[in-house]
C-alpha cells in the first residue's frame, strides 16, 4: 500500500519576514539539524486544538509545562505498559507532537507497577481527588500572593538596624523563579488525575466497544459525562444573574455593558440593586477566573479583569430571557436521557456481563468527570493567576525602563526574562540605574515581533512526515482525535467524499441547517448572531455563553472528548468536530447543513458576503 | 374510530379478547394498541356472525349435518356446499348490513380516495384443525367497494362449513353450537417503500442494533433478494446510524389499480442512487421494530411498508413481526474475551483494555 505522506519539515516554506524565527525559541523546542534523520521518521501531529495560533517565547511555558507534564504521568508516575510521553517541538511557531511507544519487550515488566499505581486511585477517588483540590489551590494561594514591587531606591534603615544585610532584589528575582516553580507545579498535579481518567474512560470505551460492536463514540460518551460539572459553573452563574436582573427588574441598566464601572454603578443605585450586585460580587471568587481564551495565551482575557464580558454575557441571557428563551440548560432532560441510554444498553447484556459493564461504567463515571473539570482549576485559574502575576511583572519591568511596552516581554523566553532581571537588580545594585536591556533589546524584541506576526500569516500544517499505517496510541486517539481514518481524510485518502461535504467526527447529534459564522479567535465572538452555525478552529468551553444562542458547531480539530464536542452535548447541540479545514473552506454566511449524527457538514451554498467585524465586534489584533 | 356490537376497529381503544375478535382479530388490535402499526381496519366480530346465524340459520345447518358420516366424502361434500350457498345467499339483519356498511365507510374516509380492501377470516382457533388453521387461510385481496366486501365476509363466515373442517369438528367431537368466526377487514398496502428490519445485526448478533432494508415499491423483492436494498445499520439505543449503503434498488413492485394486481417496473437512475428513507422514516422503521421486539420479548424480524394513500407520520405499517431464530437462542451478546469474568472486574482487564486498539 503506498501511502501519501505530509511534509518534512524542512519541506515548508518560511513565512516572507519568518526567517531566523528558529532563535527565538529556546534550542530543545526547534527540530535539530544534527537529529534531522531521526526527527524527520517519526510522525508528528499539530496540536492546533491547544495551540491554535504562534507562539510568543514567553508563551511557550503553557505548551512546555502542559505536555512535558502529560507524558511524566504516562511515562514515570503510572507506567503506562503501552505509553510514553508526547514529544514536542515548536515548527513555525505551532506546536507538533509524536507520542513516544513502549518498547515490545519492557511492557510486560510496567503491568504490574501500572496496576499497583492505579489501584492507589481508583481503590479511593473521592478522597485522593479532595486532596488534590486542597494541593492545587494551595499553589493558587501561592501565586496570589507573589509580588513584583518596584526595588526600593535605598534600603530601608529597618533593614540595616535589623540585620537583614539584603537588598531587596532577592524578594523580586525568588518571586519570579516562584511564580515559574508554583505554575510547574499546578501543571505536574493537573495530569496527576487527567490520565487515569482517560484510563477509566478507554477501559469502559473498549469493553463498550467489544460488548457491542460498532457502538458510536458519543453512547459511550453519554454514559460517563457529568452532567452537572464545576467546568460550567462560571456561565450557571451569568444565567442566575440574568435572572435575578429580570426579577429585579434591572433590565434597563444593562444598556451598555462596554462600560462596566457605569454599569455596576447605575445598577448599584436602582432598588434591589445592591442585591445582584452582592451576587455579582459573590460570584468572582473563584467562578470568574475564568477566561475566553484558553489560559494558554498571554492576551487571553479573564472575566475578573474584564468586567465588560461577563456583563455583555449577562446582557446577552436577558434578551433571551425576554424573549422566553429557556437560558438555564435542559439538565434534567439530559440526566433523563443518560439514565436512559444507559438502562437500555445494561438491558441487552446477561446479568454476569451486566455487572461488569456496570463495574467498569461508574469507575469511569466517578473518574471521567474530572477530565472536564480540571480545565477551570488549571487552565483557567491558576493560569489566570499566572498572567495576571506576569502582567504585574511587566508593568513593573516597563516602569523601571527594562521595556518599552508591557508585551515586550512575551518576546523573551521565561528564562531570558531571568536574565532581564539580574541585569535590573544589578543596575540597581551597582548604582547605574540604567539595566543594558533598555539599550541592547529594543532591537531584539523588535526583530521577533515581526518574526511572530511574519508566522502568523501561515496556518499549521495537519502533521509531519509518513504517517503509521495505524494509529494506535489510546491518548493521541482520545484527546486529539488523531484516528487512522482522520490522518488518511487529511491526506485526501477517503474513500467517498461527497463534493462540498466535510467529514468529522460525529461528536453530538442531531441535524440542522443554517448560516456559517466563522470565528478565528475568541475575540470574534461577539459577532456570533442568533440561530448560526459556529465553525472554527477549535473552540473553548469558557465560550459557554454562545452555546445557547447558536444551532451548532464544527470544528477543525478535537475529538469525541474535545471541549467543543463535551460543551455541544450539554447544550443540545449538534457537533462535527476535526473536520481539518471547515474554518478556511466554509465562509461566513454559507449555508450549512450539519449532521452531528453522522459527523459530515455540507455547504448548501456558498453566499459571498462582505467579511468584517461586526457592529459590536470587539476584534482586535495582539 | 367508532366501535360498537358488532364492530371493532383496530385502533378503537378496547381490549382484544380472542372469543370476540378471533386470533388474527385480536392480534390486530392489540399489535396497533402497543405501537406497532398494522395496515388500518376493523373486525366484525363474532357476535356479528352469531347475529348472522342466529337468526334460524343454527337449526337448518344442524339438520343438514345430523347423522352425517365423516368417511363418507361425497356426502359431507354435498352438506358442504348446501351449508354455505346457504350461507352467502341468506339476506344480512338490517342492523347488522347498518354498522357494517358505516365501518366501511368510516375506514375509506381516512384516505382521499376510496381504496382497495383485503377480507380476512379470523377464527377462534379451538374450532378449526389446529394444523392449518382452515378458516383463518381465508384472504381475499383487492377488493373494490362496498359489495365486494361484504360479499367476501359471507365467504369467510361460510369457510368454517367447508368439508375439511365438518370433519375435523366431527372426528373431533367439538359441538357445532357456540362455533364462530370473526372477519378481519383492513386496507391493502399501496406500499411506496417497504423493507424488512431485524432487531440485531443479523452478522454477530449483537443486539444493541437494529439493521434496515429497504427499497421502492412493495417488500417482496427485499425478502426474496431480488433487488439490492439500501442496507442501513443504527445504534439500537440512540437511533445513531451506524453504517450506510446505498443499494441499487434497480426494480420495484407495485400495485396496478387497472388489475389489482402488482406488476414491476424499472427504477430510473435518480431514485436508485439515494437512499429510499427519509432520515425520520428511518428512525420511524427503527422505532417500529424496537417496540415489536419489546412487545414479543424477543428479537424480531420485522416486513414493514410505508403506504402512499397515509399522510406523513402515519404512513408506516407493519406488516409481519416474527421471532429472529439465528442468533436469539444463543446468549444476548457476545462475551468480552479479555480475560477471565473474575478478573474483569480487576485492574487486570483495565490493563488489557489499554493495549488494545481501540477501533
Amino acid at each position: 500500500m503506498t501511502m501519501k505522506s505530509f511534509p518534512k519539515p524542512s519541506d515548508l516554506a518560511v513565512p516572507a519576514g519568518a526567517e531566523g524565527w528558529e532563535e527565538i525559541y529556546p534550542y530543545y523546542l526547534v527540530f535539530q539539524e544534527e537529529l534531522k534523520a531521526e526527527e524527520d521518521a517519526k510522525f508528528w501531529f499539530c496540536d492546533s486544538q491547544h495551540w491554535p495560533t504562534v507562539f510568543k517565547p514567553f508563551e511557550t511555558i503553557g505548551g512546555e509545562f502542559a505536555v512535558k507534564c502529560l507524558g511524566q504521568y504516562n511515562a514515570r508516575h503510572l507506567m503506562i505498559p503501552n505509553a510514553n510521553g508526547i514529544d514536542f517541538r515548536i515548527h513555525l511557531g505551532y506546536l507538533y507532537m509524536s507520542p513516544i511507544p513502549v518498547p515490545e519487550e519492557q511492557i510486560a515488566a510496567r503491568v504490574p507497577e501500572f496496576e499497583a499505581r492505579i489501584g492507589h486511585y481508583f481503590g479511593d477517588w473521592e478522597n485522593k481527588l479532595a486532596a488534590w483540590h486542597e494541593k492545587v489551590k494551595g499553589t493558587i494561594s501561592e501565586m496570589e500572593q507573589l509580588r513584583f514591587d518596584p526595588l526600593p531606591e535605598i534600603v530601608p534603615f529597618e533593614d540595616i538596624t535589623n540585620g537583614v544585610g539584603k537588598d531587596g532584589s532577592e524578594i523580586l528575582l525568588e518571586n519570579y523563579d516562584r511564580l515559574i516553580s508554583l505554575t510547574y507545579q499546578n501543571w505536574q498535579y493537573h495530569f496527576e488525575f487527567l490520565n487515569l481518567g482517560y484510563i477509566a474512560y478507554l477501559d469502559f470505551f473498549n469493553f463498550c466497544k467489544e460488548v457491542f460492536p460498532n457502538i458510536p463514540d458519543l453512547s459511550i460518551a453519554t454514559m460517563v459525562q457529568g452532567v452537572d460539572m464545576e467546568l460550567f459553573r462560571p456561565d450557571d452563574e451569568l444565567k442566575s444573574l440574568a435572572l435575578l436582573a429580570v426579577e429585579l427588574d434591572l433590565v434597563s441598566h444593562f444598556s451598555n455593558t462596554d462600560d462596566p464601572a457605569a454599569t455596576l454603578a447605575s445598577i448599584a443605585g436602582a432598588p434591589g440593586g445592591d442585591r445582584w450586585i452582592k451576587q455579582w460580587e459573590e460570584a468572582h471568587e473563584p467562578w470568574f477566573n475564568f477566561t475566553i481564551g484558553n489560559g494558554f495565551y498571554a492576551h487571553d482575557k479573564y472575566w475578573n479583569e474584564h468586567p465588560e464580558i461577563p456583563l455583555d454575557f449577562i446582557a446577552d441571557y436577558i434578551r433571551r430571557v425576554q424573549d422566553g428563551s429557556q437560558i438555564l440548560r435542559p439538565t434534567e432532560k439530559l440526566i433523563a436521557e443518560k439514565e436512559r441510554i444507559v438502562q437500555e444498553y445494561t438491558e441487552l447484556l446477561d446479568e454476569e456481563t451486566a455487572a461488569i459493564f456496570e463495574a467498569k461504567r461508574s469507575l469511569a463515571a466517578t473518574a471521567y468527570p474530572y477530565v472536564e473539570n480540571h480545565n477551570f482549576y488549571i487552565e483557567h485559574w491558576t493560569m489566570g493567576v499566572f498572567w495576571r502575576k506576569v502582567r504585574e511583572l511587566s508593568k513593573m519591568l516597563t516602569d523601571a525602563g527594562v521595556f518599552q511596552d508591557p508585551e515586550d516581554l512575551l518576546y523573551l523566553g521565561r528564562n531570558e526574562v531571568r536574565d532581564v532581571l539580574f541585569d535590573l537588580v544589578t543596575s540597581f545594585g551597582v548604582g547605574s540605574g540604567t539595566p543594558i536591556a533598555a539599550a541592547a533589546l529594543p532591537k531584539k524584541i523588535a526583530k521577533r515581533r515581526g518574526i511572530v506576526d511574519a508566522l502568523k500569516t501561515a496556518r499549521p500544517a495537519p502533521a509531519l512526515n509518513t504517517p503509521p499505517e495505524v494509529i494506535t496510541e489510546p491518548f493521541t486517539r482520545m484527546l486529539w482525535g488523531i484516528t487512522t481514518e482522520q490522518v488518511q481524510s487529511w491526506l485526501g485518502n477517503d474513500e467517498e467524499t461527497e463534493p462540498n461535504t466535510l467529514k468529522g467526527m460525529a461528536a453530538s447529534p442531531g441535524l440542522v441547517e443554517g448560516p456559517a459564522r466563522v470565528v478565528m479567535h475568541a475575540d470574534d465572538l461577539s459577532s456570533v448572531q442568533a440561530g448560526e452555525i459556529l465553525v472554527a478552529p477549535i473552540t473553548a468551553p469558557s465560550w459557554g455563553p454562545i452555546f445557547g444562542k447558536i444551532k451548532a458547531t464544527v470544528t477543525d480539530i478535537g475529538g469525541m472528548m474535545s471541549h467543543a464536542a463535551i460543551v455541544c452535548r450539554e447544550y443540545d447541540l449538534p457537533a462535527v468536530t476535526g473536520t481539518g479545514s471547515a474554518s478556511t473552506t466554509i465562509k461566513t454566511g454559507d449555508l450549512l447543513r450539519v449532521d452531528g449524527t453522522k459527523g459530515t457538514v455540507k455547504i448548501l451554498s456558498n453566499i459571498e458576503v462582505v467579511s468584517g467585524p461586526g457592529a459590536h465586534s470587539h476584534a482586535h489584533q495582539h | 374510530m367508532s366501535n360498537n356490537d358488532f364492530i371493532e376497529f383496530f385502533d378503537g381503544g378496547l381490549a382484544p379478547t380472542l372469543d370476540s375478535l378471533g386470533g388474527k382479530g385480536a392480534s390486530l388490535v392489540t399489535m396497533t394498541a402497543a405501537g406497532m402499526p398494522v395496515p388500518p381496519g376493523f373486525v366484525v366480530n363474532t357476535a356479528a356472525f352469531r347475529a348472522f346465524m342466529g337468526a334460524g340459520l343454527d337449526e337448518i345447518i344442524a339438520g343438514h349435518l345430523a347423522g352425517l358420516d365423516p368417511e363418507d366424502i361425497a356426502a359431507v361434500d354435498k352438506a358442504s356446499a348446501a351449508i354455505r350457498e346457504l350461507i352467502i345467499s341468506r339476506p344480512v339483519p338490517d342492523s347488522l348490513r347498518e354498522v357494517t356498511r358505516a365501518a366501511y365507510a368510516d375506514l375509506q374516509s381516512r384516505f382521499e380516495s376510496e381504496v382497495p380492501l383485503a377480507v380476512r377470516s379470523s377464527a377462534t382457533a379451538e374450532d378449526l384443525p389446529d394444523a392449518s388453521f382452515a378458516g383463518q387461510q381465508d384472504t381475499y385481496l383487492w377488493l373494490n367497494g362496498y359489495a365486494s366486501v361484504a360479499e367476501h365476509i359471507r365467504a369467510c363466515w361460510a369457510s368454517l362449513y367447508t368439508s375439511r373442517a365438518i370433519i375435523y369438528r366431527v372426528k373431533n367431537n367439538i359441538p357445532d353450537e357456540g362455533l364462530c368466526m370473526a372477519v378481519v377487514v383492513q386496507k391493502m398496502v399501496n406500499a411506496r417503500i417497504a423493507g424488512v428490519a431485524m432487531t440485531l445485526d443479523p452478522t454477530n448478533g449483537d443486539r444493541s442494533k437494529i439493521t434496515v432494508d429497504a427499497s421502492w415499491g412493495v417488500g417482496e423483492m427485499v425478502v426474496s433478494g431480488t433487488v439490492t436494498p439500501d442496507n442501513i445499520q443504527l445504534d439500537k439505543v440512540t437511533l445513531a446510524v451506524i453504517t450506510e449503503h446505498i443499494g441499487d434498488k434497480h426494480a420495484e413492485l407495485i400495485p396496478d389499480p387497472a388489475t389489482n394486481s402488482l406488476v414491476e417496473r424499472e427504477v430510473e437512475a435518480e431514485r436508485r442512487n439515494v437512499l429510499c428513507l427519509t432520515t425520520a422514516e428511518l428512525e420511524a422503521v427503527a422505532l417500529l421494530a424496537k417496540r415489536a421486539e419489546k412487545h414479543y420479548k424477543s428479537p424480531q424480524d420485522v416486513e414493514w411498508a410505508l403506504d402512499a394513500d397515509l399522510p406523513d407520520g402515519e404512513n408506516l405499517l407493519l406488516l409481519q413481526a416474527r421471532p429472529e431464530t439465528v442468533h436469539s437462542s444463543k446468549a444476548p451478546a457476545p462475551k468480552p474475551s479479555t480475560g477471565g469474568y473474575a478478573s474483569s472486574m480487576g485492574f487486570g482487564s483495565i490493563t488489557s483494555s489499554l493495549m488494545k486498539i481501540a477501533n
